[in-house]
């Protein structure tokens, strides 16, 4: 009778083991797209906040994101002209991002950033920083950077900034209990 | 709690967040938690609305005492107990 009871137990606890292994984390996993500011301003609010409540926030930077991660003050090396004119046309950096609606040719962007310092809300650069403090993960797609023909020089300083494929973000979003596509 | 006790209350820790709109208030709530002992009392000052709402919440999921609040003219006190 014991040696049932103990058996039962035995393997309540291997399941109970296994459960735990395959449970969801208290993660929050964000793919940052769009590059539009407004948006951009959501997700670094949304990852801030979340490290807030101690949730691990793991960011896939992709597409028209990855140019919000470029430094105005560096510049890539080695660019074909197809590059250098995606570069030229594509924002350098968190400061030239424009609102998804609104813009009114930049007019809506530089109101709402305006109307953002008034009210004391934190700014996209800003937003960054504390990101990078609280320990955000940031993860940049590779095949982005070849698209678009970004170099890794050029990209900002972020505390262990990332250069990774699809696979990473999959693998990462799987154990996430959040998943958000900005 | 009730207003009254709440007035009475003397904070271990004063954060004053009332510049910052969200996440502000929160973010500082998080940095400064780690000032203070377990069982101290926390005052959070917040002329933001959502605060209201996102100090409890963040009480709730972190395993601190939310306290309660009192409002002023221009601006709101937070208070709770680190765990």
């Amino acid at each position: 009778m014991a040696n049932e009871i103990e058996q039962q137990v035995e393997e309540l606890g291997k399941k109970i083991k296994l459960l735990q292994k395959n449970q969801q984390k208290d993660q929050i996993s964000i793919i940052a797209f769009s590059g539009d500011l407004d948006k951009m301003l959501a997700a670094m609010i949304i990852a801030t906040g979340a490290r807030a409540m101690d949730t691990e926030v793991k960011m896939f930077f992709t597409f028209w994101g990855t140019a919000m991660l470029r430094d105005p003050k560096k510049s890539g090396k080695g660019k074909n002209v197809i590059s250098k004119m995606f570069g030229c046309m594509l924002p350098k950096g968190s400061t030239k991002l424009k609102l998804s609606k609104l813009n009114l040719c930049g007019m809506g962007t530089t109101m709402l950033k305006g109307l953002m310092k008034k009210k004391g809300v934190p700014s996209l650069e800003e937003l960054i920083n504390i990101a990078g403090e609280l320990g955000v993960e940031i993860n940049v797609c590779e095949m982005s950077m070849d698209l678009m023909g970004f170099k890794r020089e050029e990209m900002i300083d972020y505390p262990n900034l990332r250069y990774v494929g699809v696979g990473s973000y999959l693998a990462d979003a799987d154990e996430s209990r959040i998943q958000l596509f900005i | 709690m009730t207003t009254e006790e709440l007035n009475n209350l003397t904070a271990d820790l004063v954060i004053d967040a009332r510049g910052t709109a969200c996440p502000g208030p929160l973010l500082a709530a998080k940095k400064a938690i780690g000032e203070i002992e377990s069982g101290e009392i926390m005052e959070i000052l917040s002329a933001d609305e959502g605060t209201k709402h996102d100090i409890p919440r963040w009480c709730d999921k972190i395993g601190h005492e939310y306290l309660g609040f009192t409002d002023l003219d221009s601006y709101t006190r937070l208070f709770l107990k680190k765990a």
